[in-house]
């Protein structure tokens, strides 16, 4: 399939709503625990089985992103879209198979295995394109879209429990749910299908940088480099930081304020998460955003210096403060969703928009690292903090002094960070270094 | 600069685009407004 090109006129609006039902869709794998309770009631699970098809979609988005980034640059986003829509829906429709005949392995195989490749391959399938159609605003673009995936499980977490409300919880209940999800799911992101298209030739605006900046770097030269690798410890930090209070956010707040006068309820915990998500959220195309006016460089030590200092400030006061500790929690969730919506738009600013899109899947490894670093510090931490017999904010003291540690490690990385050395660069066409010595002649 | 100012025939396209994104991401914002409202009320 050739990369659909835009035809005459075609406005760069098109192409963010086109990105947006493609990562609103996926982004429904992060409400996948509303389907655990009814799947360990109906099909006899334990919790671990239960969130093994959304552990598997996870572990498979890393490694659909990481290795079929190359395909998607090649290929074009149309037939990425085409693809992601393919087994994202199939998944569900698979998984529904095995909810009807109660088969646990297909519920498994398909919303993990299938599924999960819709998953990486959608979430890398606008990068490049988005950036290539706003060079002069590419953390803007790409955080709209990343925002769409932090947006898909606020959709898809009322919308999939009203479901099984009205379908019920057994097994039919269970599988014509996940029948219309994949249905609805299709129709949904055909929108990105048919919208999405490639810039024609010339350069949608006129003060963008192009290939006459020199900077090219191909996915293979890109993972060679000190950069890329920077840029890894740089996201897995953040990310590990953020994952440290959103996995355990509920229990953590209540068990925070346990033996204050002002306790937190059940129902104000799971206010707090619900904030916690809007934080994660605002901060993807807000401080995104802005890292197209203040820089990419500056950006990241924002995020992990504010960061560190955000972590100190609840280690300090510990539960003297309940706002205090709210408001930092929000700062640092608004940090890690900014963190995932920066990365491409960093990425293009050192290897050029040629394979954004492959190397981004290439350094979302960083993430499956944090998706288990984080939770696995917390936790581990809190559990034997607690058979120490300690209880309150004191659980999580050491673990907030690792996150402050792990965050001046990136930010140590993203100091590090300089431009890609030219050994590394695509060579530019005779005809862009023509008029290059000619722009620069004096 | 010719992608910024579409010409009048795209205005509907780009609205029913927007529209199909925006609608339920709203819907989503909506109950996300509901549950965070406990923070405060709960």
């Amino acid at each position: 399939m050739s990369p659909p090109v835009a035809p005459p006129g075609w406005s760069r609006w098109l192409v963010p709503p086109a990105a947006l039902s493609v990562h609103l869709s996926i982004g429904q794998a992060y409400a996948w625990s509303v389907f655990k309770p009814p799947l360990e009631s109906a099909l006899g699970l334990s919790g671990t089985q239960s969130a093994l098809p959304f552990q598997l979609g996870i572990v498979m988005l890393g490694l659909s992103a990481a290795f079929g980034g190359t395909l998607v640059e090649r290929n074009g986003p149309r037939w990425a879209m085409t693809v992601a829509l393919v087994c994202f829906s199939s998944g569900f429709l698979i998984a529904s198979l095995g909810a009807a005949t109660e088969q646990y392995w297909l519920i498994v195989f398909g919303y993990g295995f299938v599924g999960g490749i819709g998953l990486g391959i959608g979430y890398i399938s606008p990068v490049s394109t988005l950036i290539k159609w706003f060079p002069d605003r590419p953390g803007m673009a790409t955080g709209i879209a990343i925002m769409g995936f932090g947006g898909g499980a606020l959709i898809a977490s009322p919308w999939s429990t009203q479901m099984l409300k009205s379908f019920g919880s057994d097994s039919s209940g269970i599988a014509l749910a996940f029948l219309v999800h994949g249905l609805t799911y299709a129709v949904f992101m055909s929108l990105g299908v048919l919208l999405v298209r490639v810039p024609r030739g010339e350069k949608p605006v006129a003060s963008a940088p192009s290939a006459l900046d020199g900077v090219q770097v191909s996915a293979r030269n890109a993972v060679r480099t000190p950069q890329f690798w920077c840029l890894w410890v740089v996201l897995c930090m953040n990310v590990t930081a953020g994952i440290g209070i959103l996995e355990k956010a509920a229990p953590m707040i209540t068990d925070f304020f346990a033996g204050t006068s002002t306790p937190v309820s059940v129902s104000a915990a799971a206010g707090f998460v619900a904030l916690l998500s809007a934080a994660n959220m605002a901060g993807r195309i807000g401080w995104s955003s802005t890292s197209d006016l203040i820089g990419r460089k500056n950006i990241y030590r924002v995020y992990l210096g504010v960061g560190a200092l955000m972590y100190a400030l609840i280690a300090w006061f510990g539960d003297s403060s309940k706002p205090l500790f709210i408001i930092c929690a929000l700062v640092i969730l608004s940090f890690y969703g900014g963190g995932f919506a920066t990365i491409p738009a960093y990425l293009k600013d050192l290897f050029g928009s040629y394979q954004v899109g492959a190397i981004h899947g290439r350094l979302l490894t960083a993430w499956s690292t944090a998706g288990v670093l984080g939770p696995l510090i917390v936790n581990w931490i809190a559990d034997h903090q607690e058979a120490a017999g300690k209880h309150g904010s004191s659980l999580y003291g050491l673990s907030f002094l690792i996150m402050i540690g792990l965050l001046a490690v990136g930010f140590v990385a993203n100091e590090l960070v300089r431009p890609v050395h030219v050994r590394h660069h695509i060579p530019a066409p005779r005809e862009a270094v023509d008029v290059q010595r000619e722009q620069s002649a004096p | 600069m010719s992608s910024e100012s579409s010409p009048p025939r795209r205005r509907g396209l780009i609205a029913f685009a927007w529209l199909w994104v925006g609608a339920p991401l709203c819907y989503g914002l909506y109950e996300l407004v509901l549950k965070a409202k406990q923070l405060f009320t709960g």
